[in-house]
């Protein structure tokens, strides 16, 4: 029996010490940390150094197109049915869908927007999504430059890095409805989602907060103006939500809390970094960009483009940000490409395309 | 010197015919006693007889519904499916009713009705073992200080669970039954609440509790230090004073200048340990009944510091159109 004891104990100790080394994600030093607020207030941001070089490296933005001629015929003359940068030079059109071949389908090449038999053809769905979104960068660009994007600006690459379909896109999330629940128990929380950082918060709570334009303004706040009770305040449950979207915000930016709040008072805005207005306004630029420009392309989208609810995929922080405070390093990528940093297109273009539902849509 | 430093208690004492204790009023004493090795590294290694007692049994039975009604309802969150039960079982958790049923007695069952038999099964066992807990005391004519220990942390629970969500006139203010869940719904309450950390019963709760550690590090480690000098008989040398007790009094007076006696720092103990929960409660029930946003109320009573502003002014971009912060 003693024997067996001593056995067993230092089987189970031998291997939680190796599981350990395996499985916990450490972060080994050096650390790099750097202080963001005033001293004794905890504003750090802590990486180490490995993790930040791999992270700048993984975020390299592409050496921009050389110039194009400004001359010459117009694009809208030279090819038809050229909507949102007919007025560019041939030249200058023919660089910027270069780069979009670069940005967004580097493998798949023209092909994967145009039919090559009729260039001009609105055939294939991927063409009438593309069209939109160059709308939404010049609307980024234009619109939120100066309350999010600054200098940066945004283009293709900012968001899809060289794949059709971005990485850090998000859809509703219905928990487990789909499988048979006819309702999702426990308030819609309480599984691990990467949404809200693995926690065990509101797994559904980008939908309330970005995913459509018309949002309270007050939703997300929760904490009260008084330090005593005037009246009927807002439950823990609405406080969860919000933690579980500042968990998305967090996650995406690689950033913690103390990025934008200053933690011992996270609601008031005169102890906040400057950063909380920019994200501020980065909450309204994706609602907004969810709203107008990716909702109504849902009966654009194939099926199998569409999330377990049917919704179109969406924006979020880390759509752009990909973990960093500032997406591709802060780059200026906008400069090289000023036919994407002004709305070229008439409001009437800037309708969405016409949802004619793909052949293969059920019926 | 390695004899008082093993982390296992090293002698083992295994007598011929097991111990049944002192006699006693009420004999309800269920099993043959019998001795475990195992047992005897972390205590006594006599297990056994137990007081079994109707109120006993029915506390045990009573925390088994609970415990049923939270497992199973952790197995419906997850479809009935057994693989994502083991694999999410740390965020798996049973909620209270949302906000909309208020202080309802019983809503829909999956909408926080199956919460709220839970916890009237769990309170009940509590309750229930609390009292035998006292009567076993008694019965032993023994002081009543353990249960009255206890019934400080059974006051943490019932604020938690049922006098603070009470007074705020909703179930929804009550803490969920899981692992994960708890404790974000921990951290939600003090986002929610302006800070906890400014809540001065939760400085008082902090300080108890830390101090709690200290006292048994500090205690722990002077009996197992005297213990070659016959300090584990400490009780005994509350009046009769042997050389551990000096040595051990000495040490202290000479490191902090002031020692405690072999009662006093009993004393301490229990009172740390049952103020921790105690003022941890007050501290709780104040949260939203009372005091709204606990940064505020600092700032109001001089408690917070300010600190430089080391950005530009950065204001609220609502502005004043009836924002809240």
């Amino acid at each position: 029996m003693k024997s067996l004891l001593v056995v067993a104990g230092v089987v189970v100790a031998a291997f939680l010490t190796i599981a350990q080394f395996g499985t916990a994600g450490w972060s080994f030093p050096p650390i790099a940390a750097q202080q963001h607020g005033f001293r004794g207030t905890g504003m750090d941001q802590i990486q180490t150094k490995r993790e930040a070089v791999a992270l700048k490296d993984a975020n390299q933005a592409p050496a921009p197109a050389d110039p194009a001629d400004a001359g010459g015929d117009k694009a809208g003359t030279t090819y038809q049915n050229v909507q949102v940068l007919k007025d560019l030079s041939t030249e200058q059109f023919n660089r910027v869908m270069t780069s979009m071949t670069e940005w967004v389908a580097p493998e798949q090449g023209c092909t994967y927007c145009h039919n090559t038999e009729n260039m001009a053809s609105d055939d294939l769905y991927q063409k009438k999504v593309a069209r939109r979104m160059l709308q939404m960068t010049q609307y980024i660009n234009t619109n939120w430059k100066e309350k999010h994007v600054n200098g940066s600006g945004v283009t293709c690459y900012t968001c899809h890095r060289g794949q059709p379909v971005p990485k850090n896109i998000w859809f509703e999330n219905p928990g487990l409805t789909a499988k048979g629940l006819t309702q999702p128990r426990n308030n819609g929380q309480n599984m691990a989602s990467p949404d809200v950082g693995l926690a065990s918060l509101p797994y559904d709570t980008l939908t309330e907060y970005l995913g459509k334009k018309d949002v309270n303004e007050n939703a997300i706040r929760v904490n009260a103006t008084t330090a005593l009770p005037e009246g009927k305040g807002k439950p823990i449950q609405e406080a969860e939500k919000t933690y579980g979207l500042m968990m998305h915000m967090s996650q995406s930016l690689g950033v913690n809390c103390t990025y934008c709040h200053n933690t011992r008072a996270i609601s008031q805005w005169s102890q906040s970094t400057p950063q909380r207005t920019t994200a501020w306004y980065g909450i309204r630029m994706v609602r907004a960009l969810n709203g107008d420009y990716l909702e109504p392309l849902k009966g654009t989208f194939p099926p199998n483009r569409l999330g377990p609810t049917g919704d179109v995929p969406k924006v979020g922080c880390g759509t752009c940000h990909n973990g960093q405070p500032k997406p591709l390093n802060g780059a200026h990528v906008i400069d090289a490409y000023p036919e994407l940093a002004k709305a070229t297109a008439s409001a009437a273009d800037a309708k969405p395309a016409p949802a004619s539902p793909p052949a293969d849509a059920p019926k | 010197m390695a004899y008082y430093q093993n982390i296992f208690t090293q002698v083992q004492v295994r007598p011929l015919v097991p111990e049944q204790g002192v006699p006693v009023a009420t004999e309800n004493r269920i099993g043959r006693p019998f001795n475990s090795y195992l047992a005897g590294l972390f205590g006594n290694s006599q297990i056994g007889p137990i007081y079994g007692g109707y109120i006993g049994i029915l506390s045990g039975v009573c925390f088994l519904i609970a415990f049923e009604i939270v497992g199973l309802n952790m197995l419906a969150s997850v479809n009935w499916d057994p693989v994502q039960f083991v694999r999410q079982l740390p965020w798996l958790a049973l909620e209270p009713p949302r906000p909309e049923y208020g202080l309802k007695i019983l809503p829909p069952l999956n909408k926080g009705g199956w919460w709220l038999i839970a916890g009237f099964f769990l309170t009940t066992s509590i309750l229930l073992w609390w009292v035998r807990m006292y009567r076993r005391a008694r019965a032993l004519k023994i002081g009543t200080h353990v249960p009255w220990a206890f019934a400080s942390a059974i006051w943490l629970y019932l604020v938690l669970g049922f006098i603070r969500p009470i007074l705020m006139g909703s179930w929804s203010e009550a803490v969920p039954f899981g692992i994960f869940p708890h404790l974000d719904w921990t951290a939600a309450f003090s986002l929610r609440y302006g800070n906890l950390f400014y809540n001065p019963f939760h400085m008082l709760s902090i300080a108890f509790l830390y101090g709690s550690t200290l006292l048994f590090a500090m205690h722990g480690a002077t009996i197992l230090a005297t213990s070659r000098y016959g300090a584990e008989r400490e009780i005994d040398q509350i009046v009769s004073r042997g050389t551990a007790t000096e040595r051990a009094a000495l040490f202290w007076r000479w490191t902090m200048g002031f020692n405690a006696t072999m009662e006093s720092i009993h004393r301490w103990a229990w009172w740390f340990a049952v103020l921790t929960t105690l003022t941890g409660g007050i501290g709780i029930i104040l949260t939203g009944t009372v005091v709204d946003n606990w940064y505020l109320w600092a700032v109001k009573h001089g408690v917070a510091p300010s600190y430089p502003q080391v950005f530009g002014p950065v204001t609220d971009p609502l502005g004043a159109s009836g924002a809240t912060p």
